[in-house]
């Protein structure tokens, strides 16, 4: 018996059926259900989110190249993704708690990351890329589906405190077929948690198409759920903010969760350690090379006129130095010693480990002595 | 001191730690309304509120995956898993996330969660409802073990795990529930002993009994029946299986220089295989004879007519104790086939 993979949504039409603001030859749309949510919307906001999307992927660039210089075990780039991961970490109020994938590079970018941070963990000088506390943003989830149910935790109990925070998870398509991801959604619905379910639909989980994970579009399960859902053009950038700023508000107000799913595509390979030609045609990359998120919000404000040459060399700069401090602290990272290899493991003493770490630290003293 | 049941002090334990700490909150199947099938959260949900005692959705991964959720927020999340049977769909959120998060933040995120279980047989329950999977939890670097055997350990041992800034896998032997003992409810927390310490349940001289949970009670059973032939056996309640407190074990051998360890877990890898293992690293040469494990079989936990079968008794004990002294038993040969086939 074989499955049947194909889209049950063909990707050559997917990204018309999507909730959009800018089409991707860069003409704005009317969009009655979003548009609202972007009323605000002006030059500099989208200058902005250009800026942030120019510089994710020079960082994302950058992790690939220090990968393939032997600097990173591994990568897991986000090409192509910009606009969903920008577009909606730029809603999140400060106070937002974020639980991340591994591919949330520019979630994390967002949230104020430091150079070293992209590096400290694809590197393995440490289990934890960042202080989850300075960027309100759990450590990146290699399990996966595992931090939904997290975020729904944190959620209710942001609702037993009555506090003004929305906990936001992200995850891909393969997620969707996570038993974790579906009890995550019915936790979620039965306490209205305040919880933004962010889907990245990039299309492959390794070398399994969407199709393989759902004969449905992904959005239209959260309903079933009891969850209000959209299913957003993942590579326009407005609509990702403005589709977010209605999730979160819905969230915020007290009305429980709610479920984007966001229609986009992973440009590179799954990581550094994959090789998608053995799995996908060289078509389906050019076709989505024509819905490039950052060349459609280009052309947008370049028909405005608002895309000036200041701009583009203060962007490039930007990114240009982002990726050169990212270079420079990831290769003056400084390994841990031997013995901080049992540090952390309990909050509290523990005699077993104690002693385990005793017997290792007397075998490396041999050495010393030597 | 009052006399009260172990199912009695655990329910009095998670009432006085609701009381100590508002960040204490309870997860599970039935443990609102209902008060538990074993009704251990008696009473808890109308005094603290369903905020505080919460009646999940029937997703023990869910269950615990929220836990961490929760506990990332500083909260302080006490679950109960229905039965032992139901904790393997929680199995990866246990291993993956509750267990390694502290490690991987360096210490960043603390996961202070306690996770009850409803644990062994010897109740004549259906399939999945008499497990013992106390090893695989102990096999896991990052989780602390606890296992009762008597109702004054269940009030002061469950407190202290849920005021542990490390998860506690809680093993609650479901055929105690209804034993009754003397428990201090007024003891203060601060002056008990620590959770991870063993006890010397019955001093002897002449083999240690190694145990925990309700095979302390059989183990004692045996002790006194050995003490009617003369044999002077001392019984060890490890109350904590990991970490191990080697301080009381290794000193219980040096004392006697023979050892069984027991337990309703199958044998294979086991915690008696451990325990056996590090006494043989750490004291090999007090030792008098050859240590002897006396365990559940390796096989799926049997239908409850045939479970006495594999539930180690008072005489099964006792053979291993005949083992460890050199006196005829079983395995010896002394008077059939058994023997000639060792």
């Amino acid at each position: 018996m074989s499955p049947n993979n194909t889209p049950i949504v063909d990707t050559e039409h997917d990204l018309e059926l999507t909730e959009r603001i800018i089409a991707p030859d860069g003409t704005r749309q009317p969009n009655p259900q979003l548009d609202a949510h972007v009323a605000d919307l002006d030059p500099q906001l989208l200058r902005d989110l250009h800026r942030d999307m120019v510089v994710l992927r020079r960082i994302d660039a950058e992790g690939v190249a220090l990968q393939r210089q032997g600097q990173l075990g591994l990568w897991a780039p986000c090409n192509g993704q910009e606009a969903a991961q920008i577009g909606t970490a730029r809603a999140l109020a400060p106070q937002d708690f974020v639980f991340p994938s591994y591919r949330e590079t520019g979630v994390m970018h967002v949230r104020g990351a430091e150079p070293g941070d992209y590096v400290r963990m694809w590197r393995g000088e440490d289990g934890a890329a960042y202080d989850p506390e300075r960027l309100r943003m759990a450590p990146l989830q290699i399990i996966i589906g595992a931090q939904t149910l997290h975020a729904v935790g944190y959620a209710m109990g942001i609702a037993h405190d009555r506090a003004d925070e929305v906990a936001v998870t992200y995850f891909g398509d393969g997620a969707t077929s996570q038993g974790d991801v579906n009890e995550a959604m019915v936790f979620a619905s039965s306490f209205r948690a305040p919880v933004v379910f962010i889907c990245q639909n990039n299309h492959w989980a390794i070398s399994e198409p969407v199709g393989l994970q759902s004969q449905y579009p992904l959005a239209g399960r959260a309903p079933g759920f009891g969850i209000p859902s959209m299913r957003v053009d993942g590579n326009d950038v407005v609509a990702c903010l403005a589709a977010m700023r209605w999730a979160l508000e819905h969230a915020r107000s007290g009305k429980g969760p709610a479920y984007l799913e966001l229609v986009t595509y992973r440009m590179g390979p799954h990581t550094t350690a994959d090789d998608p030609k053995r799995y996908r045609e060289d078509a389906e990359l050019e076709q989505w090379r024509r819905r490039d998120p950052i060349t459609r919000l280009e052309a947008y404000l370049r028909a405005g006129g608002e895309f000036t040459e200041e701009h583009q060399d203060a962007v490039q700069a930007e990114a240009d130095r982002v990726a050169r401090e990212m270079r420079a602290a990831c290769l003056g990272m400084v390994t841990r010693p031997p013995l901080a290899v049992f540090d952390g493991v309990y909050a509290e003493p523990h005699t077993g480990l104690e002693r385990e770490r005793a017997e290792y630290a007397a075998y490396l003293a041999t050495f010393e002595e030597a | 001191m009052v006399q009260m049941t172990l199912g009695k002090a655990l329910n009095a334990g998670l009432r006085q730690a609701m009381v100590d700490d508002d960040k204490v909150v309870l997860l599970g199947e039935d443990i609102g309304t209902l008060g538990g099938v074993f009704r251990i959260t008696d009473g808890l949900k109308s005094e603290f509120g369903a905020q505080r005692v919460i009646d999940t959705p029937l997703a023990e991964s869910g269950i615990v995956g929220t836990a961490v959720g929760l506990a990332f927020r500083g909260y302080r999340p006490v679950i109960e898993i229905q039965f032992d049977g139901f904790i393997y769909p929680a199995f990866d959120q246990i291993v993956s996330q509750v267990a390694k998060l502290h490690y991987r933040t360096q210490g960043r995120v603390k996961m202070p969660i306690t996770i009850r279980v409803p644990w062994a047989g010897g109740i004549g329950a259906a399939e999945h409802h008499s497990e013992s999977p106390e090893a695989y939890f102990v096999h896991t670097a990052g989780l602390r073990v606890i296992a009762v055997s008597n109702p004054e350990d269940a009030y002061r041992c469950l407190r202290q795990a849920i005021a542990s800034d490390d998860p506690v896998i809680f093993f609650e032997p479901k055929r105690l529930y209804h034993h009754k003992g003397e428990v201090d409810l007024d003891a203060p927390l601060a002056d008990a002993a620590p959770m991870g310490l063993a006890r010397v349940v019955r001093q002897g001289a002449d083999a240690t009994i190694i145990t925990y949970g309700a095979m302390v009670g059989t183990a004692m059973d045996a002790a006194e029946a050995a003490a009617d032939e003369g044999l002077s056996l001392e019984v060890i309640d490890l109350r904590s299986i990991s970490p191990v407190d080697y301080d009381t074990v290794t000193a219980a051998v040096r004392r006697t220089g023979r050892v069984v360890v027991a337990h309703e877990a199958s044998r294979e890898a086991g915690v008696a295989a451990e325990v056996i293992a590090s006494i043989t690293e750490h004291c090999f040469e007090y030792l008098e004879a050859a240590p002897v494990r006396v365990t559940g079989h390796d096989i799926p936990y049997p239908p409850a007519k045939l479970e006495k079968h594999h539930l180690p008794d008072l005489d099964r004990i006792l053979d291993a104790v005949d083992r460890v002294m050199d006196s005829p038993n079983s395995l010896s040969g002394a008077n059939d086939a058994t023997g000639a086939q060792r």
